[in-house]
């Protein structure tokens, strides 16, 4: 199966290959190949219990927390191989951010909850610094002028939609390459999802991103790039536009229009 | 009859009023009675609850009343003109007189109790008659009522409910009553001390020495801040720097490191240092520490140390509270969500980071908790500072001097010869007060404080 949609010649920014997880004796992704390009929004799309979350917790190697998960394959980040012995999962977590369905704000004051990423990487080496991180990742994350005032109220005050883009500034405080969302939007009201969406488009330019959404509407107005995955086996992968218009595979068209998940 | 034998018996009654009860109820639905409301043992259980409870209850007061009501009928027969005027006498006969009545005592110590003996026996023997004939009076009025009322839409299940529902009330109420009642015997017996040494002296004194009351000022050699000082610094200090550090990490361990094959089996013997009884850690502590430390600040410099210091029963202490802290601990942290761990994780924080940046902030407060709860517990410990700590009240902070505790000089008051109304027997009710009212407070503070944590994260 084609691994890669486009005819770039630019290497992938994350490529996988033959990628297995095991949780114990349960086998939750089979033999998925897949690559993840700069610059552009990849959506993971299948029904629920298909392994897309699953498989986005493997980029970043979430899965080492999860106690008899085990991986097999190869998952390379600009070429280098995230599972080999050399790899330091910090600063793999560093380059590879993650955002969770659930909105997370440490119980720490807004400003805390940005700057933690930096400090435990020491990226801020004056206060001034931080502050200035602190600002931008707030800005990017399209939160500054709501919460610039109150930055030493908790995070955990904040709105659900809020809380979400806090966590999104807090993923980019540590500039990443690559963020992982992991059905961002789930947990929230359809205008704080859509300021959501929005910010994911502003974000394209400078990260790649991984979103894994239930909401195929959501898949088609946020992504380049669509993976379809059932049963654990990565079904079909393309252009986005094309997965919805003119998917190839029947199992693909079956879900895109309703006929099950 | 002997009450004994009485209780089996009403016992076995309602045993026969269930069968009778549950055998007529039964036959409803081969009558064909239409619906039956409730099924037939729950006849039979309201028909044993109307046999036994009114008659046991009226037997419980009568066990009461009936040794009074014996003793004014002997008072009242001709014999009791020979008993003497004195109060204190008189009693001393009377108790006499009923010992020999019950065969308890063989022969009088004083012969004025002997002509008494024979009356006293009749006039027990006829409220025991008495007594019993009108528990079974009961037990059989009780059956018939219920008999009566076995009627196929009589709703049985629902008074049954409900007498077990006031069954468990009570049962709950007993703890309550209980505790009020050793409130109150505390603060009227404190009440009697204070009336006679002043609270300023009891609570302000620093010197104290209870052997030594002078009639004129008892309240001068009863202060008890050498006390209080002694139980803060052996069970809110020495031991909580044992217990904090080592409950803390041993926590963080268990929930973020062990491998679930390894808490399984490190976890249940944490607990079982919990349920060693504290004697045992009592003479390990005098014995074993005790002179261990003794040697140690002898080493140091302290030739006249003493094997009882202060610094020996706090450490014992400490370990002894340590499961205390971890278990509470424990709590805390797995109560802190796994999206907050996940996050941090995320974030590229190592472990060791995310548990002191994210888990323990937000334990923090369960946590405090705990340690309050664990503090109670240190400064009501008894077992361990009578066996180990001195009877020597002083304020110091040389751990390896001995000090005294608010436990242990309960202790020493109250054995031995003491008569009840010195200010130096009531002096441990004052003290057992002011532990109570402190434990009580820590107790509420650290609720009241996990209870608003709790409510943080729901």
């Amino acid at each position: 199966m084609n691994h890669s949609p486009t005819s770039d010649t630019a290497a992938p920014k994350m490529s996988a290959r033959d990628v297995n997880v095991f949780y114990g004796d349960k086998q939750a992704i089979k033999d998925v190949s897949i690559d993840v390009d700069m610059d552009r929004v990849t959506a993971f799309i299948g029904p629920s219990g298909c392994g897309k979350s699953t498989f986005l917790r493997t980029l970043n190697r979430m899965n080492d927390t999860v106690g008899n998960a085990r991986v097999t394959g190869d998952i390379r980040l600009d070429g280098e191989d995230i599972y080999d012995k050399s790899m330091d999962v910090v600063q793999l977590r560093a380059r590879v951010g993650m955002v969770f369905q659930k909105p997370n704000p440490f119980p720490k004051s807004i400003f805390e909850n940005v700057a933690y990423g930096p400090r435990i990487h020491g990226l801020a080496p004056s206060r001034a610094d931080l502050e200035a991180i602190v600002e931008r990742s707030l800005r990017r994350a399209g939160l500054w002028e709501e919460v610039k005032d109150r930055l030493s109220d908790s995070g955990t005050a904040l709105s659900g939609g809020q809380q979400q883009r806090l966590c999104i500034a807090r993923a980019i405080a540590v500039d990443p390459e690559v963020i992982l969302m992991d059905e961002p939007c789930s947990a929230l009201d359809p205008i704080a999802t859509a300021k959501i969406e929005e910010l994911i488009h502003e974000l394209r330019g400078r990260y790649a991103i991984v979103i894994v959404t239930h909401n195929m509407q959501q898949a088609a107005r946020v992504s380049q790039r669509t993976a379809f995955f059932h049963l654990g086996n990565l079904v079909e992968y393309g252009v986005t536009s094309e997965i919805f218009t003119n998917p190839r595979q029947e199992r693909t068209k079956d879900y895109i229009t309703g006929r099950y998940g | 009859m002997s009450s004994f034998a009485l209780f089996f018996l009403l016992v076995g009654l309602a045993l026969i009023g269930w069968i009778v009860a549950r055998a007529r109820a039964g036959s409803f639905a081969r009558l064909g009675a239409g619906r039956v409301h409730s099924l037939p043992s729950q006849h039979g259980w309201y028909m044993a609850m109307w046999v036994a409870i009114p008659a046991l209850l009226f037997l419980a007061v009568w066990s009461a009343v009936a040794p009074q009501l014996a003793q004014e009928a002997v008072l009242a027969s001709p014999a009791a003109a020979t008993l003497p005027a004195d109060g204190f006498e008189r009693a001393a006969v009377l108790a006499e007189a009923r010992a020999l009545a019950n065969g308890t005592a063989y022969g009088a110590f004083n012969p004025a109790s002997e002509p008494l003996a024979p009356v006293f026996a009749t006039a027990q023997a006829r409220y025991r008659w008495i007594g019993t004939a009108v528990a079974l009076l009961l037990a059989f009025a009780g059956a018939a009522f219920a008999f009566t009322r076995i009627r196929p839409e009589f709703r049985a299940r629902t008074r049954v409910e409900r007498a077990v529902m006031l069954l468990l009330l009570g049962a709950s109420l007993i703890a309550i009553l209980t505790t009020l009642g050793i409130f109150l015997s505390l603060l009227f017996e404190s009440g009697r001390f204070f009336s006679i040494v002043p609270i300023t002296d009891f609570l302000f004194g620093t010197r104290w020495s209870p052997q030594v009351i002078r009639a004129s000022d008892p309240g001068e050699t009863l202060g008890a801040v050498p006390l209080f000082w002694g139980t803060f610094f052996i069970g809110a200090v020495i031991a909580m720097l044992v217990a904090i550090p080592f409950g803390l990490m041993s926590a963080i361990y268990l929930t973020q490191y062990a491998r679930p094959t390894t808490r399984r089996w490190m976890k249940p013997i944490l607990e079982i240092l919990a349920g060693i009884p504290t004697v045992v850690y009592g003479y390990f502590a005098a014995l074993t520490v005790g002179p261990a430390i003794r040697d140690l600040a002898v080493m140091l410099g302290m030739p006249y140390a003493s094997s009882e210091s202060a610094l020996s029963a706090g450490l014992v202490m400490g370990v002894m509270i340590i499961p205390f802290v971890s278990s509470m601990a424990d709590d805390s942290i797995a109560a802190v969500p796994r999206s907050m761990r996940d996050g941090s994780l995320a974030m590229g924080a190592t472990t060791s980071e995310t548990i002191r940046r994210v888990l323990l902030p937000a334990a923090l407060p369960g946590v405090v908790a705990g340690v309050l709860l664990a503090v109670s517990r240190a400064i009501g410990e008894t077992m361990i500072v009578v066996m180990a700590a001195s009877g020597a009240a002083t304020i110091t902070l040389n751990p390896f001097e001995s000090t005294t505790t608010v436990t242990k000089q309960i202790v020493d008051l109250l054995t031995g010869e003491a008569e009840f109304d010195s200010p130096k027997t009531l002096a441990a009710f004052a003290l057992g007060l002011t532990l109570f009212v402190v434990t009580l407070l820590l107790n509420i503070v650290a609720l009241r404080v996990v209870k608003r944590y709790r409510e943080a994260y729901e």
